[in-house]
């Protein structure tokens, strides 16, 4: 099967950088800026989006403006998917109510995910307003559904698929830095 | 492993049941949110199939359908066509021909559970909700997840987000007391907690232990305080004196049981500093346990009623979700 990186590790962090200026130019500052991932390789992204927010706006704790959004009891594959493993959900200590939440997504694909979060999020409270930023969007939406921040647009085939490695969380599987891969398609 | 029936807790592994007390830590927040409803079983249906009457574990396994969103549909033997005779097949015929999703059944009758599951009258999966004297699987989960609580810290599952597996009972002392004979709470809680990595010790006059106890995997002992003294348990569960049980001679007399293997106030105070209480409930004071030790800051009798519907909740996704769900 035909493999290929079309983000290496210096695009990812160039990508992260340029979204958190973007979130900080949109909220004019930091301020009620709430950070949700969505597992897995969401919530280290958001996490480094926060450490990158601290580190232009200074007064910042990266840790009070990240969490993570788990969205598998929202989905609407439970019966037909296999058995899904439940992750941690954890909302920072003061809460999404009146907050700009930004669910942070590694691959934004039909849409069905975010859908799934945005009923995950309304179970918890009522933020002011919720933004949606993805490192790839990889088109082939099914539901009417956009990201505010994209760190790459990848036109695909449906066939192919779209994989994002992290240290945060494929380390164990061999990859030691970041990529995104594309696997499959013509040739 | 796949799991398609809870009906003993012989049917988990260390991995399984570890994976069933992480998603059990997270069916516990909800009980935190401004919405606490998960939609998971949104459309299925859940049948409590209660022949003997337990009112504290059917509205657990309630609440924690009603969380998940499922409709839940209660049948109690008592003034239902049981009493009039039908039997065990055609009563689980009916509810496959009404389309239930899972069943959650009580029976006075040891087994009666395990042969609804296998004699295929119907496909849902099944969860034993504590079958005569033989096993009740779901309160030896909650008490396994209310120890690894107090053990461990809250929650005990994996980091968030590193999808990591959470901790077992792994170095843990755990004392069980009393009438094991007639305990399906005992006998299910040797083997879960032997599973995690617990040792067990029974402690029980030789009339209240069964047969073939010596193939258990816990040790067993017939004197309270020098058990005590031996073991300095983490953690004592006191197990309930059917006081039906009291004319069958298997103790001379309530008084004497209470005086030889009740948790007086100077038994608890013989335990560790840091030694915790539990009881399955609903407790007999002033019997198997004292009123100083059921009030005391180290009982856990009320967490392991909350906790229940937490793992119950877990235990229901667990085997109502997936692909290889009905």
């Amino acid at each position: 099967m035909r493999q290929r990186t079309v983000l290496d590790e210096h695009e990812i962090t160039r990508a992260v950088t340029r979204i958190a200026h973007e979130i900080l130019e949109h909220n004019k500052g930091p301020q009620d800026l709430v950070l949700l991932g969505i597992p897995t390789r969401g919530v280290p992204l958001a996490r480094r989006l926060a450490e990158r927010i601290a580190g232009i706006e200074p007064g910042v704790d990266a840790e009070e403006l990240t969490g993570s959004l788990d969205i598998t009891m929202y989905r609407d594959d439970l019966r037909r998917s296999g058995r899904r493993k439940v992750h941690a959900t954890s909302i920072p200590a003061a809460g999404i109510d009146d907050k700009t939440v930004v669910l942070v997504d590694d691959v934004l694909f039909s849409g069905r995910s975010i859908r799934a979060a945005l009923d995950a999020l309304a179970a918890l409270g009522r933020p002011r307003a919720v933004r949606l930023a993805v490192l790839v969007d990889r088109g082939h939406r099914q539901y009417p559904i956009r990201a505010d921040h994209v760190g790459k647009n990848l036109p695909t085939a449906a066939s192919e698929r779209v994989d994002v490695r992290l240290r945060e969380t494929d380390a164990a599987d061999g990859f030691t830095g970041d990529e995104v891969l594309i696997t499959g398609g013509e040739e | 492993m796949a799991l398609t029936s809870l009906l003993s807790a012989s049917d988990l592994d260390r991995r399984t049941a570890v994976e069933l007390l992480d998603l059990a830590e997270e069916m516990a927040t909800v009980a935190g949110r401004e919405v606490k409803k998960l939609p998971a079983l949104r459309g299925r249906t859940v049948v409590n199939l209660f022949f003997e009457d337990s009112t504290r574990t059917r509205i657990s396994f309630e609440a924690a359908a009603k969380r998940l969103s499922a409709d839940v549909i209660n049948f109690a033997a008592k003034g239902s066509s049981v009493s009039k005779g039908e039997s065990l097949q055609d009563t689980a015929q009916t509810l496959a021909a009404m389309g239930v999703d899972g069943v959650v059944v009580r029976h006075p009758g040891s087994g009666a559970p395990h042969r609804l599951a296998q004699a295929g009258w119907l496909e849902a999966p099944i969860i034993n909700a504590g079958d005569g004297t033989h096993e009740h699987p779901t309160q030896a989960l909650l008490d396994a997840f209310t120890l690894r609580r107090v053990l461990h810290g809250e929650p005990a599952s994996g980091a968030a987000g590193t999808g990591a597996d959470g901790k077992d009972l792994a170095g843990a002392t755990v004392m069980i007391v009393g009438d094991v004979l007639h305990s399906r709470v005992a006998r299910s809680n040797v083997r879960t907690l032997h599973t995690l990595g617990a040792s067990v010790v029974l402690v029980a006059p030789a009339t209240l232990l069964p047969w073939g106890v010596e193939s258990w995997p816990c040790q067993v002992r017939y004197d309270l305080d020098e058990a005590i003294a031996e073991f300095a348990p983490d953690a004592v569960m006191m197990l309930r004196i059917q006081l039906e049980r009291m004319h069958q001679a298997f103790f001379p007399n309530a008084r004497e049981y209470t005086r030889l293997w009740g948790l007086s106030a100077a038994r608890l105070h013989a335990l560790p500093a840091d030694a915790w209480v539990m009881h399955p409930g609903p407790m007999n004071r002033g019997v198997e346990i004292s009123a100083a030790a059921a009030d005391s800051p180290r009982a856990l009798v009320l967490d392991q009623v909350a906790n229940g519907v937490a793992v119950r909740m877990a235990t229901l996704y667990h085997l109502l979700t997936g692909e290889d769900s009905h």
